[in-house]
């Protein structure tokens, strides 16, 4: 018997894309795959690909897992852009259509 | 090898807290840490509100929301009752922010600390409560702007200095003592891998840059918090079994470096910095004393 109010409702079903004014991007050609976006997101709204269809600065750094932005959640505080080591997330003003 | 901390991830996109939160990069990496056999417990505090309004749950390991003034009361609980069912793996989490910890919840941590059950206390440090619109607390420093000290044509700003809790529980000769912050993530993982070695309670203190309470922009999160560890503001240290090691920045900066990103503190003037550069420098003296002395004797 459950005494008390329990849920497993995952918060996935809560979308907060709508609480972005500015949307990251990243220039993959320039990404080294140093995962340091992917380590501090707050939102957990980076994740990693590893089927290699990314542009990437060369060979070797093409095989490594390439972080992807869930553009879902990701709620534009701009941690990612500000912590990239080689400075290739922009931040692009968005605007409703 | 581009992977510092551990890949599996334990909590859901789509929570509710602000942009740039400190405390939910707490949580996740506490989690990564501690692996899926972990049970949270949670009282009211800025992460009482982020998995977001009923139903939806952010977490993939079980969440239990406590009064509070009964996180400490709540993992010992939880704790005992795990043991009895020989669950012994399990890792018991009391996740509680500054003001449930060193204010509101001070004698429930003491008391669980005391019994010695085998837990886990973290507190994650954003320096007031911040959930309910910024008012002071025992953890908020010396010289910020709040709401319940603010600064205008008059400047009520804080007059006292932030509460040693992390010392506290030093002097109670709790097992292990930690501090870390979220610019330090395989620091903050590492300590708790150690941590999960010692038998009895640990704790943790984790300073979580508060966008919202401490007036910056939220891409300066994390910036902001490597900064505390710089300017000596915050010193990173881990105490086990009274054994103390602290760990000392390369390139120490003046306090101004830190002070100077956040709003609360822009009021202050030149005195007032020099006044906690000073504090500043004692603490940090008082510290290295403390991990020299234990090294001679």
């Amino acid at each position: 018997m459950v005494m008390v109010p329990v849920t497993d409702v995952s918060s996935r079903a809560n979308k907060t894309d709508t609480w972005r004014t500015q949307k990251p991007v990243i220039d993959y050609d320039a990404c080294i795959r140093c995962m340091i976006c992917w380590k501090f997101c707050p939102d957990d709204s980076i994740a990693y690909s590893t089927d290699g269809n990314f542009p990437a600065p060369n060979d070797r750094i093409a095989k490594l897992e390439a972080p992807v932005i869930d553009y879902d959640y990701c709620k534009g505080c701009g941690v990612c852009a500000n912590e990239c080591p080689e400075n290739c997330i922009e931040l692009i003003k968005e605007e409703v259509e | 090898m581009p992977f510092s901390i551990p890949k599996e991830e334990f909590m859901e996109p789509g929570n509710t807290a602000c942009h740039g939160c400190g405390a939910t990069m707490s949580m996740r990496f506490v989690l990564k840490a501690l692996g899926k056999d972990t049970v949270v417990s949670v009282p009211a505090s800025c992460w009482a509100v982020i998995p977001g309004a009923m139903p939806n749950r952010t977490l993939d390991v079980p969440m239990v929301y406590t009064p509070f003034a009964a996180t400490g009361a709540s993992i010992s609980g939880l704790r005992e009752a795990l043991d009895e069912q020989g669950k012994e793996d399990y890792n018991v989490v009391g996740f509680a922010g500054d003001g449930g910890t060193s204010d509101i919840g001070l004698q429930s941590l003491s008391g669980a600390m005391e019994r010695g059950h085998n837990v886990f206390y973290i507190m994650y440090d954003n320096e007031g409560y911040m959930n309910t619109g910024v008012q002071r607390s025992g953890s908020t420093p010396y010289g910020a702007a709040t709401t319940t000290t603010p600064v205008g044509k008059y400047r009520h700003f804080k007059r006292q200095n932030k509460k040693m809790i992390a010392d506290l529980m030093m002097a109670q000769k709790v097992p292990y003592v930690a501090t870390a912050t979220v610019a330090y993530p395989e620091d903050l993982v590492r300590k708790i891998q150690n941590a999960r070695k010692i038998q009895g309670p640990k704790f943790f203190q984790i300073l979580s840059p508060c966008p919202t309470g401490w007036y910056f922009s939220p891409e300066k999160t994390v910036e902001i918090s490597r900064l505390a560890v710089q300017t000596h503001m915050f010193p990173l240290f881990e105490y086990i079994n009274g054994t103390f090691k602290l760990n000392k920045p390369s390139k120490p900066l003046g306090v101004r470096a830190y002070l100077e990103q956040q709003n609360r503190f822009t009021h202050l003037t030149d005195e007032e910095i020099e006044e906690i550069q000073s504090h500043t420098d004692e603490r940090w003296a008082e510290l290295l004393k403390l991990e020299k002395d234990q090294l001679t004797a």
